[in-house]
């Protein structure tokens, strides 16, 4: 342990921490721009600086160590006057108008020069050019806005292994992007938009599908259905003040009938019919393997991360037959919304806008896929992430705190707790072990309160195994099989699963959700989203499956409905064709 | 920055097959694979076997190396050193680091641009020289420092350029 003084009081460190650690530590916030949580300090912004007694010059605290007997001074006039003018410095490059930047009062830059009491503009001197990207379907990028703290080239290359964004350039003519000032369409970009979310200012933000919505809802004509998924209900009250891990389920249907929506359905509906046809792919390939002796591709990689599917499209082609072909829970919803649904409410298919909110953008992209027309008409026409939901219900003045709980419409609002940690790492696999185990085994999964415990929690890559004994006849096969499943959370986990995959180790199943902490911890979630917050939400999330009553997706009475009144059974001639897709090569 | 040892060939005036020169890069690259820090060195060396760096060339050392293209393209953007354009035969390089540029760093690219007729990042049409701004070439006491080619002249004046020109064929 180290001893570092921090305004005059001790606080003991581990060794190697910085002085930003040691202040965190204490609880004595230091402001900055670039710093990203567990990841090697880049020292870009210079917004941190704190004075060493000694040292020749103020130092940035998050490239700094902590040194035994250090004595650290955070607050005093000299430091406060550094900081603030780091951020004229920034402030004169910045061009954006903050009255009509969509982060205008959820943004770090523009926080931290009121905090700072900056009046006026130190430095009018030249600004930035603004080019904006938008040539991808979910995220647009303003470099005029952009202050280089080069969060998202940290997000893009180390977290998530895709590096498509790095500094290019140098000096005032640097900017974060793409290489030879590429758009993103031309690159290998997976539009998990984790970039959007831990950008300080405005310079990436998501497409907004806003106004289209709107329009929607104002036309007559159209029957406009909203879909939300799970993990919308454990963040969106962060938007209006409630504390993270605050569940608004209830809220967030009301507020979604007094915007005008003509159905209020749950994604969690077409999340428990995942799993029907997953579970059920996933056990005919254990069957071709074991009992018929074919060629198969095992382990089966989950499909519900849009992010994921192109991140494997991109760099790993060579795994697409391993990815189940179930499409993710927001494209069922789509195409059954067109079709199942259509029929039932005696609407014209045509007429139907499907409206998603998701806690991401890649749903963005997903939604626009070409193969997403299974219904006759694009399955989902708008998607919304929680942050442009919370736009929305801020332009109507509801009060969002003052409304009462109501419920999901039906035929597809009922949803499983199973459903519901769909929205968090390890929770597919959890929900698709409950139903496959007591499918080949009659039985309930043996382990206490229904949950996977090996495959909870934000460790980056979790493993679990399973010994399937007392099958049922038909299942005779699986008798003493040891299931083998992997979950990983964030994309450069995923690359590490594959790789100790093809270093030989064994798997049946794996679970891969783009975005750390999976959908809680998504690209178009409220920001600004932590480890700590990322825990609070998936605490909510497990409150709300140990909350109901139907905590397994094959006993969902609406899921029981629709395979007897339309899919028939999972892998039917109808699932395939509504329910399933295929990937392409990218590369 | 140590250069790679490569044999060196005259740059893209086209008397080298360009086959020839991708295959000698996919051996150097790969010989460099596993090595930390191996793209500057990696890049120095395909810009002297190439005269350049063509867009094919930073796709193959990003594939090889295991770096984002944007990584690739970001390091080649950050060094003055590297261009991405085919260059004349002699490249000069103006440095304009604070002591050259104190003594009148400026006033020798400006007599420079003027003499050429051609701007910064540019080449003559008979493809002889290209004009580069350099940052700090680390001789400062000898300000203001020109380099053409792998050449330092050092203390140049104004009215010394022709002659500096004319030295080279």
């Amino acid at each position: 342990m180290t001893t570092v003084y921090i305004n005059k009081k001790a606080v003991e460190v581990n060794e190697g921490s910085t002085i930003f650690d040691a202040a965190a530590k204490a609880g004595i916030r230091i402001p900055t721009l670039c710093h990203v949580e567990n990841q090697f300090p880049k020292g870009a912004c210079r917004v941190c600086m704190v004075d060493v007694e000694g040292a020749r010059n103020m130092v940035a605290s998050c490239t700094t160590p902590a040194l035994e007997g250090m004595k650290i001074t955070t607050n005093s006039r000299n430091v406060r006057e550094a900081r603030k003018f780091v951020v004229e410095l920034l402030i004169s490059e910045h061009c954006g108008e903050c009255k009509t930047c969509v982060r205008n009062e959820d943004c770090e830059l523009q926080q931290l020069a009121t905090e700072m009491g900056i009046m006026e503009i130190a430095f009018p001197g030249e600004t930035l050019k603004t080019f904006i990207d938008d040539s991808t379907a979910a995220l647009v990028r303003d470099s005029g806005k952009c202050i280089k703290c080069r969060r998202c080239m940290t997000v893009c290359n180390e977290i998530q292994g895709v590096g498509s964004l790095f500094a290019q350039g140098r000096g005032f003519e640097s900017k974060i992007g793409p290489a030879f000032d590429q758009h993103l369409d031309g690159v290998a970009c997976v539009q998990c938009g984790q970039c959007a979310a831990i950008c300080p200012v405005g310079a990436i933000t998501e497409k907004e599908h806003i106004d289209f919505v709107w329009e929607a809802i104002e036309d007559p004509k159209k029957f406009v259905v909203v879909q939300t998924a799970p993990a919308i209900r454990a963040a969106l009250g962060e938007c209006f003040g409630y504390e993270p891990g605050t569940r608004v389920t209830g809220k967030m249907v009301s507020a979604l009938r007094l915007l005008g929506f003509d159905r209020v359905f749950d994604t969690n509906f077409t999340a428990d019919l995942t799993i029907m046809e997953e579970g059920t792919e996933l056990l005919t390939r254990l069957k071709k393997a074991l009992v018929d002796k074919q060629q198969v591709a095992l382990p089966q990689f989950t499909s519900c991360s849009p992010g994921w599917i192109k991140y494997a499209e991109y760099f790993y082609p060579e795994i697409l037959d391993n990815i189940s072909t179930c499409k993710s829970p927001q494209q069922m919803f789509g195409a059954v919304a067109k079709t199942y649904y259509a029929k039932k409410a005696g609407v014209d298919p045509k007429d139907i806008v499907v409206v998603s909110v998701m806690p991401c953008t890649a749903k963005k992209f997903e939604s626009q896929r070409p193969e997403m027309n299974d219904s006759g008409f694009q399955d989902v026409d708008y998607v919304l992430t929680t942050r442009e939901l919370a736009r929305m219900i801020k332009q109507t003045g509801i009060d969002f705190k003052a409304l009462q709980d109501d419920v999901m419409d039906s035929p597809m609002g009922s949803g499983s707790g199973a459903a519901d940690i769909f929205a968090n790492t390890g929770g597919v696999m959890e929900a698709a072990v409950r139903t496959a185990y007591e499918i080949v085994t009659g039985r309930e999964l043996p382990v206490e309160n229904l949950h996977l415990q090996p495959v909870i929690g934000l460790e980056g890559v979790k493993k679990a195994s399973l010994k399937i004994e007392g099958c049922l006849p038909a299942w005779s096969f699986l008798e003493g099989v040891e299931l083998k499943v992997g979950v990983a959370h964030g994309l450069g986990n995923a690359k590490n699963i594959i790789e100790a995959m093809r270093a030989g180790e064994e798997f049946h199943f794996i679970e891969v959700m783009t975005c750390p902490g999976g959908c809680i911890g998504g690209g178009g979630q409220p920001r600004f989203t932590t480890n700590e917050i990322r825990r609070k939400r998936i605490g909510a999330i497990y409150a709300e499956d140990e909350g109901k009553q139907l905590r397994k997706s094959h006993l969902n009475p609406e899921v029981i409905q629709i395979y007897e009144e339309f899919l028939k059974q999972p892998l039917s001639h109808l699932s395939h064709e509504l329910l399933h897709t295929k990937y392409f090569d990218r590369n | 920055m140590t250069e790679l040892k490569t044999e060196k060939t005259s740059c893209s005036c086209g008397e080298v097959n360009e086959d020839e020169l991708y295959e000698r890069l996919k051996i150097i690259v790969q010989s460099q694979r596993t090595i930390p820090g191996a793209l500057i060195p990696v890049l120095q060396t395909t810009q002297n076997l190439f005269g350049y760096l063509p867009e094919r060339a930073l796709r193959i050392i990003s594939k090889e190396l295991k770096k984002p293209y944007s990584e690739v393209a970001g390091v080649v953007g950050f060094y003055s050193y590297f261009s991405t354009t085919p260059k004349g035969k002699h490249t000069i390089r103006v440095c304009l680091g604070t002591a050259c540029y104190v003594r009148g760093g400026q006033d020798i690219l400006k007599a420079l641009q003027k003499e050429l007729n051609i701007g910064i990042g540019g080449t003559t049409p008979d493809k002889k020289f290209s004009l580069e701004v350099g940052r700090c070439f680390g001789a400062c006491g000898l300000a203001p420092v020109v380099m053409v080619g792998d050449q330092t002249f050092q203390r140049v004046k104004t009215n010394g350029i022709t002659d500096i020109l004319n030295s080279f064929e």
